[in-house]
């Protein structure tokens, strides 16, 4: 199933990073993405598969907005 | 994300679909969108304004065919140590199961992901049960091209997009629409759908798995209905990006191939198999194993079992003459009831208490 909800990336070492999940850790493969300490990343089964846009994601209610208006 | 399930922008958005007025038929291909769909009633709702959405061939366990779970028991009987997620061991076949094979004293592990597996190599030979679309299989593939030792796939592994050909190519059933799976197209990107919904005519919008997100993408292909257009639109932009994620796409096509399989409720599919190339032959334990596993096909689904029909969009889970009867998810009949991911399991978790 996919985990939709985004962890944080706490601390790099090399392939593995630590991810926290609001206070819940786990060790994650890091090697499909490019992320840096601090971002968000998207994980799925122990591998993260993206970087969240944290810009977007703050955004997104008012992107909706943006979309319907123009409707 | 808790912005995600505002109430507010909820009813917004609803009223927006209201104003478009027009009936849709609109399929999903992913287990944890029918999470939230059922978990936040959004069907229901939804359904008040002729809007039906429902799930296709969308949970990797679902559409693993009886062969390859028993591929999978055959090896566990003869001794191999066997390592998968939790909801193949329970799935039947011709009467067997890995969960069975284990009772009977087959070596039959259950992982989180490929990781766990690959440390229990450490101590001997393990065959990992590769199960999973575009999201999970990069997973394997980085794994494999990092060649380690003891250690098989079987891979399960399939391609999203030909199976979304082969249903709307099939003309069973009328869509309007396909929500696109969040994470598979966090791998893929936007460009493999628009073959679909040129050749088909069909709108397609990628969407995120909060209930405001599948509220969204409803309200963008009813727009897109309304407008007449037939494209492929993104709603969850603050993951999925255009190209995908190429470092796993490269991952994906360094080690496998497309390939024909069948699919549960489906025919065979051509290039929906991630055959793993020859290149790593000696990881392939369809290929090493041959002389025991080979001659494993076209084993029957479970006598009465509609999963094929809930896979391919043609019957609700509850429908079916076994849901909730002979088949719950303590003792499933069919796949759909037994993984997290099956629309029958999900409905059943979700509505027991009103059915």
């Amino acid at each position: 199933m996919c985990l939709a909800i985004p962890g944080r990336v706490e601390r790099i070492e090399g392939d593995k990073a630590v991810v926290d999940y609001g206070g819940i850790r786990r060790e994650v493969d890091i090697s499909l993405v490019d992320v840096k300490e601090g971002e968000y990343v998207i994980v799925h089964a122990g591998f993260a598969i993206q970087v969240l846009d944290e810009r977007e994601a703050k955004e997104t209610l008012k992107i909706f907005e943006e979309l319907m208006e123009n409707a | 994300m808790m912005q995600l399930r505002d109430k507010g922008m909820a009813e917004k958005i609803l009223e927006k679909i209201r104003k478009i007025n027009i009936p849709l038929k609109i399929m999903h291909v992913c287990g944890t969108h029918q999470d939230t769909i059922v978990k936040y009633g959004i069907d229901e709702m939804l359904k008040e304004y002729g809007i039906e959405v429902i799930e296709g061939p969308g949970c990797p366990v679902c559409v693993t065919t009886p062969s390859e779970i028993l591929k999978a028991v055959t090896l566990a009987k003869n001794g191999h140590t066997i390592a998968t997620f939790g909801d193949m061991v329970r799935v039947p076949a011709a009467g067997e199961s890995l969960q069975k094979a284990k009772a009977e004293g087959g070596d039959v592990r259950i992982v989180y992901g490929i990781e766990d597996a690959v440390k229990m190599a450490k101590h001997g030979e393990v065959i990992f049960i590769g199960v999973g679309f575009e999201t999970t299989a990069p997973s394997t593939a980085i794994t494999l091209l990092r060649r380690p030792e003891n250690f098989m796939v079987l891979s399960c592994h399939r391609y999203v997009p030909p199976a979304m050909d082969a249903l709307l190519g099939m003309g069973e059933i009328k869509l309007d629409g396909i929500i696109c799976p969040g994470h598979v197209s966090t791998i893929i990107g936007l460009k493999p759908y628009r073959p679909l919904s040129e050749k088909y005519g069909i709108p397609q919008v990628v969407a995120g798995f909060e209930p405001l997100d599948v509220l969204m993408a409803v309200y963008m292909i009813a727009r897109q209905v309304k407008e007449g257009r037939h494209e492929v639109e993104n709603e969850y932009i603050r993951v999925v990006k255009e190209e995908g994620n190429r470092k796993a796409m490269e991952a994906i096509e360094k080690v496998f191939e497309p390939a024909p399989i069948k699919w549960r409720g489906f025919p065979v599919i051509p290039d929906s198999k991630m055959r793993i190339r020859e290149e790593f032959a000696e990881y392939d334990a369809e290929r090493v194993y041959e002389d025991i596993i080979g001659g494993i096909e076209n084993i029957p689904e479970p006598p009465g079992c509609k999963c094929g029909e809930v896979l391919r969009g043609l019957m609700h889970p509850s429908e079916c003459p076994l849901f909730g009867k002979t088949c719950i998810p303590s003792s499933p009949v069919g796949p759909c009831m037994v993984s997290y991911e099956g629309a029958c399991n999900i409905e059943y978790k979700y509505r027991k208490d009103v059915m």
